[in-house]
């Protein structure tokens, strides 16, 4: 201990407290797992969307509440459907068809002469592409045409008005993902500074600034949101800063019992005794300390907000169609749970396992800061 | 005394898996009980002593494991199932803890808590076990205990706790008593009282007690014999006379000469006053405020005047309570006061936060508890050099790293360890720690509060020497304020001692030890100093 090395001052580097926690929190097999799931999932639907063959607002009016899938759609039985609404559109009458390859021949005939103008008709279905006349009578009351017939894939079915819910769920993930993470860190951020500049400075100040988080909490919370929709207008992120500035209070109480009792703690009282400021103690003494309770609390927080969000969603207030969420896709799946479960089940799966990994990281971090498991 | 050993510990192992691989805490130690028997295991903390108690009672933590045996009675309690388990704890082995305070439940009251384990164990009545609760109270001389049966633990002193805590441990008539450091958090004169009861009640139920400590001086005058224990074995055994007078083994010989010595030559009579009280007075509220009507007024320093000269170091004496810390902190205007405090000829008493901070380099503090003292989130370095950023805001981050170096070398730590954190050092490390953090500001006055009394006897030593080669090189004016006398008199010139915020005595070392006058040094005196060997008194 007491031998002096040469000059040098090469110092070896400690392990901090997070180092600490960061190992025992990678002996957590749960925590771990549900880290990299939480991962692959932020992956999944940021980059997902760009990947997925459909857009999230692309509307297949031919293809409206189709059960999930892996195998290419349109079925043999569904093309038939598709041409007949086509046809009827195009007024003229199918006399025979038939598939080759992946092309449809179709022979259709008229009372009046067919305009191969009409052929848009087919161009427009969500089944049928590129349609090239092959043959026609000398009236022109009958026409043989063929049309390439589009292969598509729903692996998670399609919703109510025919948009695929793949891209509808990563791109609700997305919304979700980023609601919970913004309004968690407005939150955090709010709270903490707030909470522990009142349990720092106490006494007075303590009791004022804790008052006025009592009021705030006493204010209806859908009150508060509509008041600032009528104030701001619908604006996605607007809302949900205004989600993190009300789920703060909490945060702020929680900071403030830890402030508290930090302020207690001798190397704070070394820290005034040394003549620092107040502003010096609480960035350097105080944050720093308290920061493991505030991380386990913003796990919990995160899907507090990803719920609220859904409530909002579900009263109108949140995002607006055709942008969705886990929240708005659950609750539109509830509404079909009869005849189309698959609304329910994939974006509930998405919800449910994230908060789960959430969750388990939540525990895993608490029992990797929690210096009495020591 | 009878031979028949009742609890034989052979060969017992401790280990616990951790982060950094397994660690092993005991390493196959060898201990004997005799019914009847005093033993006492000597040691300095992290020696395993009270690990090898804790795992012959199967109360280790969930990360370590125990292997040998611990043989009570012809049974192996390692290998004893739950239930039979119980049995045994508790009721024919008890133990006692340190800290009394937070052995006791504070929801429920001292009755409450004696009368449960005994309706439980042995099936009595509610009457019939209040009884009881009140016999036990009567045997740890609880004075007035139908009405103490009443009362919540922090309507108690910490004397009264352990007594209460004793009561509990000796409520199913147990074999053995394991009393882990009983009385390290308790004021000398109630230590003597506390084991002057255990001796008595050992005398009136014959149970046998091992006695856990670092503290030689009660071993010596409580113990039939001893084990002394480092780093997980033990290094020497035998009867307590014969070790005591003929130590065999290095480590006991060093243990028993770490008894800080020496003495402090007063500063010369014309040296300058630097630090300066006139009747300083702290009160404290408890309650009151905004309709909770008038708030209680404690005045916990009352009148005290102080002169500290340069080079001078005042010994403040006291029990808990006595309000010397808060004396220490009042004259660094870390706490709000009346009467006139005066530094290096300026008047400070009114000096607001602002006015204060330049004099902060000068005054210094030095915490008792080197665990809490250190922001656990920062490094050494960083601790070390938090004091520059205000008092010298133009140094580079390069030269404060090098004024990091210089102080931590002064205080014979390793200054390539300055990137460690605070809990990677040994308590003895961190005190050093805390110490170069007041010495890099090159103050002229430390108030020194407690700095040794966390600490391990020959670590306390190490300290001591540290902080008088500091006050020789660097004139520096301590207050040293200790509840342990021994440390004081090996550092202080002047020593003053209080008792409930007044001044009972004050006068130079030498005087005040060899002569007390007041009847309350006196007896703190005699029990700091006492070595005649404790005696059931009747």
């Amino acid at each position: 201990m007491t031998e002096v090395a040469a000059a040098a001052p090469a110092a070896i580097v400690g392990r901090s407290l997070w180092g600490d926690a960061w190992a025992r929190l990678k002996a957590n097999r749960a925590a771990m797992v549900s880290l990299c799931y939480l991962i692959l999932m932020a992956i999944v639907c940021i980059a997902g969307p760009w990947f997925v063959p459909h857009n999230y607002t692309t509307i297949y009016s031919d293809y409206v509440r189709t059960p999930p899938s892996f195998s290419a759609y349109p079925k043999a039985e569904m093309v038939q459907g598709a041409l007949d609404d086509v046809l009827k559109r195009m007024r003229v009458d199918l006399k025979d068809w038939k598939l080759e390859d992946s092309r449809a021949l179709v022979t259709v005939t008229a009372t009046r002469p067919i305009d191969e103008r009409y052929l848009r008709y087919i161009d427009r279905s969500d089944t049928f592409d590129d349609a090239k006349v092959e043959a026609k009578s000398a009236d022109g009351l009958e026409m043989t045409f063929s049309a390439a017939v589009r292969q598509q894939y729903f692996f998670f079915g399609t919703d109510n008005v025919g948009r695929d819910l793949l891209s509808r769920t990563l791109m609700a993930g997305r919304i979700s993902l980023s609601i919970g993470l913004l309004a968690g860190v407005v939150a955090v951020v709010i709270g903490v500074l707030y909470g522990s500049t009142a349990g720092f400075l106490g006494g007075k100040v303590d009791e004022v600034m804790m008052r006025v988080v009592d009021v705030l909490y006493s204010l209806p919370f859908i009150f508060f949101v509509i008041m600032l929709v009528v104030f701001f207008g619908r604006n996605f992120v607007l809302m949900f800063l205004a989600v993190g500035a009300v789920l703060w209070l909490d945060m702020a109480r929680i900071v403030r019992g830890q402030a508290l009792s930090i302020r207690r703690q001798e190397y704070v009282q070394a820290a005034e005794a040394l003549g620092i400021g107040a502003r010096g103690i609480l960035s350097r003494h105080v944050i720093p300390n308290l920061l493991g309770p505030v991380v386990i609390y913003m796990t919990l927080l995160v899907p507090q907000v990803i719920i609220l969000e859904s409530f909002l969603s579900f009263l109108g207030l949140g995002v607006q169609e055709p942008m969705t969420s886990w929240g708005v896709l659950i609750s539109t799946g509830a509404k079909n749970i009869g005849t189309a479960n698959w609304l329910l089940l994939f974006p509930a799966f998405f919800l449910v396992s994230t908060l789960f990994a959430l969750n388990f990281v939540g525990d895993g971090l608490r029992d990797a800061l929690d210096p009495k498991d020591r | 005394m009878s031979d028949a050993t009742i609890l034989d510990v052979r060969d017992l192992r401790v280990r616990f898996r951790t982060l950094d691989g397994t660690v092993e805490a005991v390493k196959g130690i060898n201990i004997h009980v005799g019914a009847g028997e005093t033993v006492a295991v000597v040691g300095e903390s992290g020696s395993g002593k009270s690990q090898t108690m804790m795992a012959a009672m199967r109360l280790l933590a969930s990360n370590g494991e125990a292997s040998g045996t611990v043989d009570y009675r012809g049974r192996n309690l390692l290998e004893l199932g739950k239930s039979d388990l119980n049995k045994v704890r508790g009721s024919k082995i008890s133990m006692i803890f340190q800290e009394p305070m937070t052995s006791l439940d504070p929801l429920y009251t001292i009755g409450n808590q004696l009368v449960e384990p005994i309706r439980r164990h042995r099936g009595l009545g509610a009457a019939e076990a209040r009884r009881e609760a009140l016999r036990l109270l009567r045997l740890v001389r609880i004075p007035d205990p139908e009405r103490r049966m009443k009362s919540y633990p922090y309507e108690m002193s910490g004397g009264q706790r352990q007594r209460v805590m004793i009561a509990m441990a000796l409520a199913n008539d147990p074999d053995i008593l394991i009393a882990d450091e009983p009385t390290t958090a308790l004021d000398v004169t109630i230590q003597g009282e506390i084991l002057t009861l255990l001796a008595e009640l050992q005398q009136k139920l014959g149970m046998a007690i091992v006695f856990i400590t670092h503290d030689l001086g009660i071993v010596r005058r409580f113990a039939d014999r001893v084990y002394v224990m480092r780093s997980g074995e033990v290094v020497e055994q035998g009867e307590t006379e014969a070790l005591f007078s003929a130590p065999k083994h290095d480590y006991t010989r060093m243990l028993l000469a770490a008894e800080p010595t020496g003495s402090k030559d007063p500063p010369p009579s014309n040296a300058p006053v630097l630090l300066e009280g006139r009747n300083v007075e702290v009160t404290f509220r408890i309650g009151g405020g905004f309709l909770a009507g008038e708030p209680m007024l404690l005045r916990a320093v009352d009148r005290i005047s102080i002169r500290l000269k340069r080079r001078q170091t005042i010994g403040i004496v006291g029990e808990s309570g006595s309000g010397k810390s808060t004396l220490g902190r009042a004259l660094l205007r870390l706490l709000p006061s009346d009467g006139v405090i005066r530094f290096d000829d300026k008047d400070i008493s009114h000096a607001d936060r602002q006015a204060m901070r330049p004099l902060r380099r000068e005054l210094q503090l030095v915490f008792q508890d080197p665990f809490g003292s250190l922001s656990p989130r920062m490094t050494v370095g960083q601790v070390v050099t938090e004091g520059l950023l205000v008092h010298e805001p133009e140094l580079s981050g390069r030269q404060r790293d090098q004024r990091a170096v210089e102080a931590l070398r002064e205080v014979g730590i390793d200054p390539n360890a300055r990137n460690r954190y605070p809990h990677e050092f040994s308590g003895g490390q961190r005190q050093r720690i805390a110490i170069a953090r007041a010495m890099i500001l090159k103050p002229k006055v430390v108030v020194l509060d407690e700095p040794t009394s966390a600490l391990d006897r020959s670590v306390q030593k190490q300290i001591v020497d540290l902080l008088r080669q500091l006050q020789a090189e660097h004139d520096l004016s301590y207050l040293f304020i200790s509840h342990d006398l021994s440390v004081v008199r090996a550092m202080a010139d002047y020593i003053i001692v209080m008792r409930q915020g007044k001044i009972v005595e004050e006068g130079p070392t030498e005087a005040i030890f060899d002569h007390p006058q007041d009847a309350y040094t006196q007896i703190l005196m005699a029990a700091a100093i006492d070595s005649t060997r404790i005696r059931a008194s009747a």
